[in-house]
């Protein structure tokens, strides 16, 4: 009975062959991916450098700012600020300003690659459609398999972690800017159209500008899952707050990893907040002019 | 220049595949629906002929699904017809390459739209100068000419407005801003009053005259509206499935229907067939009872000047009327009030349609008394409401 209950129709699939294949793919050009691994090393250490190099001080005067500005509350300048300031006194300032460079670089090249994606997809319902099972796939993937061939093409180190938190990440600004252009009112598009607006006109004085909000969620979406990718990225090398954390799991030390988890929800936080408030500070901006 | 502007050619517009096989249907008269359900072909429009003279207001009316709106459309290229040819000023519409059409929309025509289709992240002046900016002019000109536009409808004073603050009817002012801005020749406009409310389209109807009047533009408007129709158009089309069935003048056009079609559009704008005698009646001034004294109801005739009066019981049942004449009789013979109460008058109901009781109104001598289904007074109409309620 057993053909009833086991699937009884089983494909051998060579994995060692597979293996082997991409092995050599990557030696074979090796060239190529060490001048990628090389540029994104030097793109995140290039940020880590300029974080470095701002005082503290200032940092917190500036969150305190925008959170100010931002919410349009005193009170949310003091609470963000006062919030940074605890991870300073935890002691990992540093490794936050490591955490940071890896998030912003992974958000950058996102955002460089998803948003033209997302107009261009928003152009055509056929690449519509075929896009979105990638972006499905790229989305529930576990995270874990990224890090596999990201590792064997670029080693270990910040630049996997980059490569891995942009393929992640980039799927909400790709999807809603899309989408945020699909729904501009149609009659909108068609007054630009009978103005005799070109495609680029249409483009940027109209869909974008229309779409905006939709946009921003996304880019805010974008932000916050890069967020989430730190911890994993700590296994393939890349330093930081994630690295603490698993410092902390391998050793079963509680305190170190609340430490450390704490620090990175509230960057999140940070983030995620001072994001929100920028643009609905310029929303609101917009509505004062009346 | 000649006094035709745009000029139509055997327009038709298909949406499908087997499109040969509906043109053939076509030819031999097929209905919009047959030829649907045999070739899966739409027929939006279909050998449309038209000559639009210039400097007038010329009018497509029709139902919705009859073609008005693809019509309109192709005259800016927004659509492009299937077959045919359309002639704006000797230059062929099909013919112009892209870079000329994105001249031709910027200079010659532009368009206002329903719903208005106004840009919500930019405010009044934003939106005017907005074809102006996109044909490359600069920002001091440009916002020149937008602030005159904006003048010309009445706007000044709301450049720098929020689209999102603006009632409907100063949207559609500032729609007819930006359509004006450029100086187009031909001025495009899709059912621009239909998503306004009554009191409102009114004033944007005779605004649009006036300004037509002071700048002499040729209006293709499109609504499916015939009190609109006949009130703007110097000349009116009537469509029906994507076929043009009559171009005429609102004068020529109510006194020669075409077919009973027409004439059914044309019925329709008679107001007394969609007033119902509610709308017009009014609550009569005064009442009497039948227990009350000759004396009080005198005074109540002398007092408001009244010939007669209704009376009515304590449920406000109507039991008769009471005229001067009566009563005067009754005060002199002592009669008592209850005798000298007409009981049969004419009434009618408050959902009767005005057209209904135009007979009654004119043969009756007393205003006409309208009752509920239990009998109950609920108000009044005289000759003279019916009168102007048809005006």
């Amino acid at each position: 009975m057993n053909w009833l209950f086991d699937f009884p129709f089983i494909i051998r699939i060579n994995t060692n062959a597979i293996d082997r294949a991409v092995r050599s793919f990557a030696a074979d050009h090796a060239a190529f991916f060490d001048g990628i691994k090389a540029g994104l090393t030097n793109f995140v250490g290039a940020i880590n450098w300029l974080l470095n190099h701002i005082p503290w001080f200032v940092l917190v005067v500036l969150v305190f700012f925008l959170g100010w500005k931002g919410h349009k509350r005193l009170r949310s300048g003091i609470a963000y600020s006062i919030l940074l300031c605890i991870i300073g006194m935890l002691g990992l300032w540093g490794l936050m300003n490591l955490t940071l460079s890896i998030v912003l670089a992974g958000v950058t090249i996102a955002l460089l690659l998803g948003l033209p994606v997302g107009v261009l997809l928003s152009g055509s319902d056929r690449a519509n459609q075929a896009a979105r099972p990638v972006l499905d796939m790229m989305q529930t993937m576990p995270v874990f398999v990224y890090l596999i061939p990201a590792v064997i093409f670029f080693g270990m180190g910040s630049a996997s972690a980059v490569i891995a938190t942009v393929i992640y990440a980039m799927v909400p600004v790709v999807r809603l800017t899309s989408l945020g252009i699909r729904q501009v009112d149609a009659e909108v598009v068609e007054a630009a159209r009978s103005f005799g607006s070109t495609k680029s006109q249409m483009l940027f004085k109209v869909q974008v500008p229309q779409a905006l909000p939709t946009i921003m969620a996304g880019i805010n979406q974008t932000l916050m899952m890069a967020m989430s990718m730190v911890v994993t990225c700590s296994m393939i090398g890349a330093r930081g707050l994630g690295n603490e954390v698993l410092i902390a799991v391998n050793r079963i030390e509680i305190s170190r990893g609340f430490m450390a988890g704490s620090s990175v929800v509230i960057l999140a936080i940070l983030l995620d907040r001072l994001t929100q408030g920028w643009f609905s500070g310029r929303k609101n901006a917009g509505d004062e002019q009346q | 220049m000649s006094e035709i502007i745009i000029e139509t050619k055997n327009v038709s517009k298909l949406y499908g595949v087997r499109r040969d096989e509906a043109a053939e249907l076509l030819r031999g008269g097929a209905e919009k629906s047959e030829v649907l359900k045999k070739t899966g072909v739409t027929t939006a429009l279909y050998d449309v002929s038209l000559r639009i003279p210039r400097g007038k207001i010329f009018v497509i009316i029709g139902l919705s699904g009859s073609g008005k709106s693809t019509m309109v459309r192709c005259f800016n290229r927004l659509n492009r017809p299937t077959w045919g040819s359309i002639i704006f000023d000797g230059v062929d519409l099909l013919k112009l390459s892209n870079q000329e059409l994105l001249e031709f929309r910027r200079r010659k025509v532009s368009m206002v739209f329903q719903s208005f289709g106004l840009m919500s992240h930019r405010n009044v002046l934003g939106n005017v100068a907005y074809g102006l900016e996109v044909s490359g002019m600069g920002r001091e000109e440009r916002e020149k000419r937008a602030r005159e536009s904006i003048a010309l409808v009445g706007l000044e004073g709301w450049e720098d407005a929020m689209i999102g603050n603006l009632s409907g009817g100063m949207r559609q002012r500032v729609g007819l801003a930006r359509a004006l801005a450029n100086d187009p020749e031909v001025l495009l406009m899709d059912e621009p009053f239909s998503a306004l409310d009554p009191l409102v389209r009114n004033d944007m109807q005779f605004e649009l005259l006036s300004i037509q009047r002071k700048l002499g533009k040729t209006v293709i408007f499109i609504t499916h509206d015939i009190d609109e129709a006949f009130r703007l158009g110097d000349t009116v089309a009537i469509m029906r499935d994507g076929r043009l069935i009559q171009v005429d003048t609102p004068e020529g056009m109510s006194t020669n229907p075409a077919d009973e079609y027409v004439r059914r559009f044309i019925n329709s704008a008679d107001k007394s067939k969609v007033l119902s005698v509610r709308n017009i009646m009014i609550t009569p001034v005064s009442l009497i009872k039948p227990g009350d004294g000759i004396d009080h109801a005198l005074r109540v005739m002398r007092k408001n000047e009244l010939s007669s009066v209704y009376a009515v019981d304590g449920q406000m049942k109507l039991k008769g009327i009471l005229t001067l004449a009566d009563a005067m009789r009754a005060k002199r013979e002592s009669l008592d009030l209850s005798e000298m109460i007409v009981k049969d008058i004419p009434s009618t109901s408050p959902d009767a349609s005005v057209e209904e009781i135009i007979p009654l109104a004119a043969e009756s001598s007393y205003p006409l008394a309208v009752l509920d289904n239990e009998g109950r007074l609920q108000g009044i109409v005289t000759k003279a409401s019916v009168l102007s309620s048809l005006i």
